[in-house]
């Protein structure tokens, strides 16, 4: 079905739904490298205008990646439960946006919503709000998970411990890790994105974070950020495999070229359960996902990559994930080209993500050829500590050494509680406390050779 | 007072630097309060003012042609369809296909089929190029010489992403690609060199389809022993046909460290 406006005297036509999506995305270089984006500023409005007055409901009867072609589109069809969907099922997206900004979108009625939301319905009205109203509507939203720790609650914002070294040494990791336990990290995830994609050596580092975690009685989870068949074939071995990790997409090709389906998440879901190794909650899964994967792997249907991004979330919520990690600008400035696209970004999937119910963090992130630097970090960083985030990345330095791009640090999340009062995981902060690594207030502590953490790099 | 002891006043010195010999992480790096040392902060926006310089210093062709004529080999310099920089970084899809006049120069060569042609290309970073790309070569022309496997002539490429060699490949009639480019520079790393390995080069191709070899400099994988591997994956690839997800490197964490 074609779409049009009039606006300034001018008649805007949109070929179709995706047609008109994609041409009220805020500008992004991604959807100018597709060919999908709007060919003037004024297109651009009048196609939110447009996409405005469309009712909630279309987004059920008109798929923009078809039904029979896409596992994506099936699951997101199958899967939408009407009776949540019922309170806003009269609203048009312009209205819509208007709800969630009014009293009435509260922690109880939208988590209530969430199953009735599809990741379309989302990023449409994604489209229409200006980044206040991306942090003010995601701030509303309470999207708890629990493994051994608890994680989202008001009020607070978790860390992952991301202690990389470019080939995997183990004293090199385990120096990260003292860094950042000793700066307060870790209740996220102690994550490594490892070198190697041998068995033996990741079977290795699954073991000592597993044995490190036992031997201090850290509350908090390991995962080592392999693909997730792999980590099957090593919990089906018996390793200690905390969270099983995956990069997740929004449509079934871009999953396809990651060499997954739905039907192996599941697996790796079930094998994560299997295992039953969290204490207070069975969120066995990590996801991460970040804008423009679609077109990369060119598997996006001429569907915005922000519309893509938020399809991912779908996959995600399936299988009750403790984490969802949107690494925004790591892939690179053909996709997000600078701080301003990369801020945008975040704030958009952290809100997508949210409404539908998904427990979301970001990796705040640039790569050496975007045209950003640590301030464009710092503004994302304070948007979405504002807006409730779940959990952020922490890096020595905000250097990671082995992927070569720069994120949040162990200081930047300090700065962050600092500046908005946000507490860690409440699991996580009695540790600390107990083990002198902070006092009362959740203040670092200053430390001495005596502390006896230092053993975990000796 | 001295600016030691101001600095020991108000900066929380952390008591684990010695674990700093285990990892160029950067770690230890002390607080004032929730925030970085001044030292600490200007030391990042000094590693991230030279990375971003790798990605915009300008190509020196003419050197690294000079030194590939030096090793004895013909050499030819090409541009991808990303006219500029800015270009380059927004249309990878530009940066993979030739200029349709290059690839009738490269025709014009008239040379012989040959076993390997290696291609050398700007990518991310010229720094990397330019500080490796002719040793690592120098290094690889014994290994091919045993073998008595031949080089085509090589092709010096501006502004070119991976998959443009796949178009030299088809050009110079190679069986199998060597594709040396410069990788995207980290703080700690601007000098990265990558090797990609295409069989049977021909557009369309996917990264599935070619093996990698990454870190190739003097501080991270080193410029003999990524040679030696990458001349252990060539030797394969030709013998079994193929390259990419079926090629997996079987040999032994081969060469001693000297």
């Amino acid at each position: 079905m074609a779409y049009q406006i009039t606006a300034g005297g001018e008649l805007y036509r949109f070929a179709d739904l995706k047609t008109l999506m994609a041409k009220a995305t805020p500008p992004r270089s991604g959807d100018y490298l597709a060919g999908v984006a709007a060919a003037s500023a004024a297109e651009n409005i009048a196609a939110k205008m447009c996409l405005a007055d469309v009712p909630l409901k279309t987004f059920l009867s008109e798929a923009l990646i078809p039904y029979e072609e896409d596992e994506v589109t099936r699951l997101i069809i199958d899967g939408h439960d009407a009776q949540a969907f019922a309170p806003v099922s009269h609203m048009t997206v312009g209205s819509f946006r208007e709800w969630l900004l009014s009293p009435a979108a509260n922690a109880v009625t939208l988590a209530a919503l969430a199953p009735g939301l599809t990741p379309e319905m989302v990023a449409a009205t994604s489209k229409l709000m200006r980044n206040q109203d991306l942090i003010l509507a995601a701030r509303k939203c309470r999207i708890v998970t629990r493994f051994r720790n608890t994680i989202g609650l008001e009020g607070t914002m978790a860390v992952r411990l991301q202690p990389n070294h470019p080939s995997d040494d183990r004293m090199g990791i385990a120096a990260s890790i003292v860094d950042g336990l000793l700066y307060g990290c870790g209740d996220a995830v102690i994550g490594i994105n490892p070198a190697s994609d041998s068995v033996p050596v990741l079977t290795g580092l699954v073991e000592m974070l597993a044995e490190i975690i036992a031997r201090y009685e850290i509350p908090t989870q390991s995962c080592v950020l392999t693909h997730v068949t792999t980590s099957i074939a090593m919990a089906e071995k018996g390793v200690p495999v905390d969270l099983v990790f995956q990069s997740i997409a929004g449509t079934e090709k871009t999953n396809a070229s990651f060499g997954i389906s739905l039907a192996t998440l599941r697996e790796g879901y079930e094998a994560g359960l299997a295992l039953k190794r969290g204490t207070v909650g069975d969120n066995v899964m990590y996801f991460e996902t970040g804008q423009g994967s679609a077109l990369s792997a060119d598997a996006h249907h001429g569907v915005d990559q922000q519309t893509c991004e938020a399809r991912a979330y779908a996959v995600a919520r399936a299988f009750k994930p403790l984490l969802v990690n949107t690494v925004v600008g790591f892939i690179g400035p053909e996709y997000l080209y600078d701080g301003k696209q990369i801020i945008r970004a975040g704030l958009e999937d952290h809100f997508c993500g949210k409404l539908l119910g998904v427990p979301m963090g970001c990796d705040i992130c640039y790569t050496n050829h975007a045209e950003a630097d640590q301030d464009d970090m710092d503004t994302l960083l304070t948007l979405l500590g504002a807006a409730g985030v779940n959990f952020i990345m922490g890096i020595p330095g905000a250097d990671d050494v082995m992927l070569g791009y720069q994120s949040t640090s162990f200081h930047d999340q300090l700065y962050v509680r600092e500046v908005l009062g946000l507490k860690r995981a409440p699991e996580f902060r009695d540790w600390l406390n107990r083990m002198q690594v902070t006092d009362d207030t959740g203040h670092l502590l200053p430390q001495t050779a005596g502390q006896s953490l230092l053993r975990i790099a000796s | 007072m001295t600016e030691d002891t101001k600095s020991a006043d108000i900066v929380t010195l952390d008591p684990w630097e010695a674990l700093r010999r285990h990892t160029d992480a950067s770690i230890a790096l002390g607080r004032v309060g929730a925030s970085l040392p001044t030292s600490q902060v200007l030391r990042f926006s000094y590693a991230h003012a030279t990375a971003r310089d790798a990605v915009h210093i300008p190509f020196d062709k003419e050197a690294l042609r000079a030194g590939l004529s030096d090793l004895g080999l013909m050499n030819i310099p090409v541009s991808s369809q990303a006219e500029s920089r800015q270009t380059y970084l927004s249309r990878p899809d530009l940066g993979r296909r030739l200029k349709p006049e290059d690839v009738d120069r490269l025709k014009a060569l008239g040379s012989e089929p040959c076993d390997i042609a290696i291609v050398v290309a700007d990518g991310l970073s010229s720094t990397a190029i330019a500080a490796n790309a002719v040793p690592f070569i120098a290094d690889l022309l014994p290994l091919f010489a045993s073998e008595g496997l031949s080089v085509g002539p090589i092709a010096v490429v501006e502004n070119g992403r991976v998959a443009i060699g796949d178009e030299i490949g088809v050009a110079l009639q190679a069986r199998l690609v060597l594709m040396l480019i410069g990788e995207r520079p980290g703080l700690s790393s601007v000098d990265s060199l990558g090797a990609y390995l295409t069989y049977g080069p021909r557009p369309g191709l996917s990264d599935a389809d070619r093996n990698c070899i990454s870190n190739i400099r003097d501080a991270g994988l080193k410029l003999p022993l990524a040679a030696a591997k990458a001349f252990w994956l060539i030797r394969e690839a030709l013998k079994r046909r193929l390259t990419g997800v079926d090629l997996k490197e079987e040999q032994q964490a081969a060469l001693p460290e000297s």
